[in-house]
C-alpha cells in the first residue's frame, strides 16, 4: 500500500505546518517590541473586571510557556479572542469575512486558469513565432504589474460603467432577487478582473514553460510519427502530461492569491478577509491581525494539501 | 527541480572558470529581449543615482497647488501634497531600487547558503535545511510580511530585511539541486581525492559552477522585492520617512487622485515599477532558460510540415 503511505505522509506534512504557523503566530506576536500580547485585554469600554478575565482566559499572568500551552487549548476551542475594533470574536468576524472573499476569489481564479491556459499552451505550440511573442508579452506585462495599481487603473478606465468599491448597492431597497444578484455581479466585476488578469499572466508563463518541457519529450515526436495531428498531440499527449506540473504551479499561487486578495479587497472595499487584514493593521487590533494571518496560513496549507493529493491522483507515477 | 538535471550531464566537463562568461553573458547578448531588459534596468539605476544631482532640491517641498495639471514646468504635473511628480518619480526610483538590490542580496546571500550546504552535504543536514525550507515555502509570504512589519516597526532597514528573510526559499531549493548535481561531477571527486577540504570544495569548485544560476535568481528576486515594498507600503506598513514608488502609489489612493482627475499623480509611480520588474523579469528568465537546455528543443513544429531543430542554432552548447 504505497499509495496509503504517501497521503499519510503528505496529510502529517500539512498538519506539522500548520501548527509550526501557529507557533510562529504565537512566537512574533509575544517577541514583537510593545508586546501585542498585553493589548489583549485592552477592549475599548471593558470594566476592570472584564480585563481582569480576558487576562485570565489567555493567561497573561503566566510563564511564556504556560501561555503557549494556553492559546493551543483555546484555539482548539476555536476562540481566536475579541476584536478591538468591533468587540466581538474574532472567529465570527472571519467567518463572514471569509463568506464574501470565497465568490470573488473564486471567480477570479478560474477565470485566470481558462484564459491562462489558453494563451499558455498557444505560447507554447506556436513558439519562436510573433503569436508567441505577443502572448508572453502580454501575460508578463500583467505579472509584472502590482495588484493594486492595475485595480486602480481599472477603476479609472470603468469609473461610471461598474461600482468600484462595496459589495452591494446600499441604496437598494428591497430589491427583488435578480436585481439583487445582478448588482453583486456588478460588484464583483471589477475585484474579480483585477485578481484574474494578475493571476493570467504568471499562469500563462507556467502553462507555457510545463508544455515546453512536454514537447521535448520523446513520446510527442513518436506521436508526431505516427501521424496524429497537432491538436490531438496537443490536447491527448502534451496537455495531459503537462498538467501534473500545472497543477502544482497553480497551487503554489495559492499564497500568492491571498497576498492579492488582501490588495484587491483594499482597493475596492470588499468586505472580506483581506479587507480585515487590512483594517486590522490601521487600527492596529492584533487579535484580529493575529486571527486573520492564522486563517489566511491554513487556507494555503490546505490547498496545497489538495494539490499534492491531486499530483497523486493525476500521476500514477507517484506511486512507484 | 528535475528539470536541472540534464544540465549536469550536458556540461559535464565544463571548466569552472570560463563557465560564468559562456553561459550567463553569451546568452544575454545574444537574446535581444533580455539585453533590452538589462538596458531598462540599466537606465533606471542611471536615473535614480545622477537624476537628484541633476535635478537638485526636496522632492517633498510645495511648489504650486494640489494635484495640478501637468505643465511646462512640471511635466508630470503635481501630486497630492503639491510636490513635482517627475522630482517624486527620481527619488522613488533611488529608494525602491535600494530596496529591490538590498533585500535581492540578502535572500540571495540566506538562500545561497542554505542551498549550498543542504546540496553540499545532504543526510541530516539536508533534511532538517529542506524542511525549514519548507515550512517557509507554504507559510504565505505577503500577510507573514503585514504581521512582522506591524509588530516590529517599519524603518527601511526592517522593511528590507523583512522581504529578505521571505524570499529566500526558491533560491534555496534551485541551488540545492544544483549543488547536488556539482558535487557528483568528476573535476570535483578529482579535487577531494586531492584531498581539498570541504570549505575549498565548496569555495572553489562548486560555488562558481553555482554561481549562474543564483545570479539569474538574484534579478528575478530584485523584481520580487521591489514588489513586495510597494504591497507593504500600500497597506500603510511602509517606512513613512522615505518616498518609494509604493508610497507614491499609496499617497495617490489616500489621497484620492482618482477623484480628483488626476492621472499623473497614480499612472507613472505603477508603470515605472511596471517596467523594472518586467526588465528584470526578462533578464532572469532568460538566464534561467538559457541554463535549461531542454526548453530548446519542442518535436511538435511551430507550422504544420515542419520539425524544429532539437538546437536552435546559436543556442549556445
Amino acid at each position: 500500500m504505497r499509495g496509503a503511505d504517501y497521503v499519510v505522509k503528505r496529510v502529517v506534512f500539512a498538519l506539522l505546518t500548520v501548527f509550526v504557523a501557529i507557533t510562529i503566530n504565537f512566537a512574533l506576536f509575544r517577541l514583537a517590541p510593545g508586546s501585542a500580547v498585553t493589548n489583549l485585554a485592552r477592549v475599548p469600554h471593558a470594566t476592570p473586571e472584564t480585563r481582569l478575565a480576558i487576562k485570565r482566559q489567555f493567561g497573561l499572568d503566566k510563564s511564556k510557556f504556560a501561555q503557549y500551552w494556553i492559546y493551543l487549548g483555546q484555539l482548539v476551542r476555536g476562540n481566536l479572542g475579541v476584536s478591538f475594533a468591533n468587540s466581538q470574536p474574532v472567529s465570527k468576524n472571519l467567518r463572514t469575512a471569509l463568506i464574501n472573499t470565497i465568490p470573488m476569489v473564486l471567480l477570479g481564479t478560474v477565470f485566470a486558469i481558462v484564459l491562462g491556459t489558453l494563451t499558455g499552451v498557444i505560447a507554447a505550440w506556436r513558439r519562436g513565432t510573433k503569436v508567441e511573442g505577443a502572448s508572453v508579452t502580454t501575460a508578463l506585462a500583467f505579472y509584472s504589474m502590482p495588484t493594486h495599481w492595475l485595480g486602480l487603473m481599472l477603476v479609472i478606465l470603468f469609473a461610471g460603467t461598474l461600482p468600484t468599491g462595496g459589495m452591494s448597492d446600499e441604496f437598494l431597497l428591497n430589491p427583488s432577487f435578480f436585481t439583487h444578484l445582478k448588482d453583486l455581479a456588478e460588484h464583483v466585476a471589477l475585484p474579480s478582473l483585477t485578481l484574474g488578469l494578475v493571476l493570467y499572466g504568471e499562469y500563462t508563463l507556467i502553462v507555457r514553460s510545463a508544455m515546453l518541457e512536454t514537447l521535448g519529450e520523446d513520446y510527442i515526436l513518436t506521436a508526431r510519427a505516427k501521424g496524429l495531428r497537432p491538436r490531438a498531440i496537443l490536447r491527448r499527449h502534451a496537455l495531459r502530461n503537462a498538467m501534473l506540473p500545472i497543477a502544482t504551479l497553480v497551487a503554489l499561487s495559492l499564497g500568492y492569491i491571498v497576498a492579492g486578495a488582501i490588495l484587491v479587497e483594499t482597493v475596492f472595499s470588499w468586505p472580506g478577509v483581506g479587507r480585515a487584514v487590512y483594517d486590522a493593521v490601521l487600527q492596529r487590533d492584533y487579535p484580529m491581525l493575529q486571527g486573520g494571518f492564522l486563517l489566511l496560513t491554513i487556507s494555503v496549507v490546505f490547498f496545497n494539501l489538495v494539490a499534492d493529493l491531486l499530483y497523486f491522483k493525476l500521476d500514477p507515477r507517484v506511486k512507484e | 527541480m528535475t528539470a536541472l538535471d540534464p544540465v549536469a550531464s550536458e556540461l559535464q566537463l565544463a571548466a569552472p572558470q570560463s563557465r560564468l562568461r559562456r553561459t550567463l553573458a553569451a546568452p544575454i547578448f545574444s537574446n535581444r529581449q533580455a539585453l533590452a531588459g538589462l538596458g531598462i534596468l540599466g537606465l533606471f539605476v542611471a536615473v535614480a543615482l545622477l537624476g537628484p544631482l541633476l535635478l537638485g532640491g526636496d522632492p517633498k517641498a510645495k511648489v504650486g497647488p494640489v494635484f495640478a495639471r501637468p505643465s511646462w514646468h512640471h511635466p508630470l504635473g503635481l501630486d497630492g501634497g503639491g510636490a513635482d511628480m517627475v522630482k517624486l518619480l527620481v527619488e522613488g526610483a533611488r529608494v525602491s531600487l535600494l530596496v529591490g538590490f538590498a533585500a535581492a542580496a540578502v535572500s540571495a546571500t540566506i538562500g545561497g547558503t542554505v542551498g549550498l550546504l543542504s546540496g553540499f552535504f545532504g543526510g541530516k543536514t539536508d533534511i532538517v535545511l529542506m524542511r525549514i525550507t519548507d515550512y517557509f515555502l507554504v507559510i504565505p509570504d505577503i500577510p507573514l510580511m503585514i504581521v512582522v512589519a506591524a509588530l516590529f516597526g517599519r524603518s527601511l532597514t526592517n522593511i528590507i530585511l523583512i522581504i529578505g528573510a521571505i524570499y529566500w526559499t526558491s533560491t534555496a531549493r534551485l541551488l540545492r539541486a544544483q549543488t547536488k548535481s556539482v558535487r557528483e561531477r568528476v573535476y570535483v571527486q578529482r579535487a577531494r581525492a586531492l584531498g581539498a577540504g570541504n570549505g575549498r570544495l565548496i569555495l572553489r569548485h562548486v560555488l562558481p559552477q553555482v554561481t549562474p544560476l543564483l545570479i539569474a535568481n538574484t534579478v528575478l528576486l530584485i523584481a520580487y522585492s521591489i514588489f513586495a515594498e510597494t504591497f507593504i507600503t500600500f497597506l500603510g506598513l511602509g517606512d513613512p520617512s522615505v518616498i518609494s514608488w509604493g508610497r507614491l502609489i499609496e499617497n495617490a489612493f489616500t489621497d484620492d487622485a482618482i477623484l480628483n482627475n488626476a492621472w499623473w499623480a497614480i499612472v507613472p509611480p505603477g508603470l515605472a515599477v511596471t517596467v523594472v520588474v518586467l526588465a528584470c523579469t526578462i533578464t532572469g528568465q532568460a538566464m534561467e532558460d538559457s541554463l535549461n537546455p531542454r526548453l530548446r528543443s519542442g518535436h511538435l513544429s511551430v507550422r504544420r510540415f515542419r520539425v524544429r531543430p532539437l538546437v536552435r542554432p546559436g543556442g549556445g552548447e
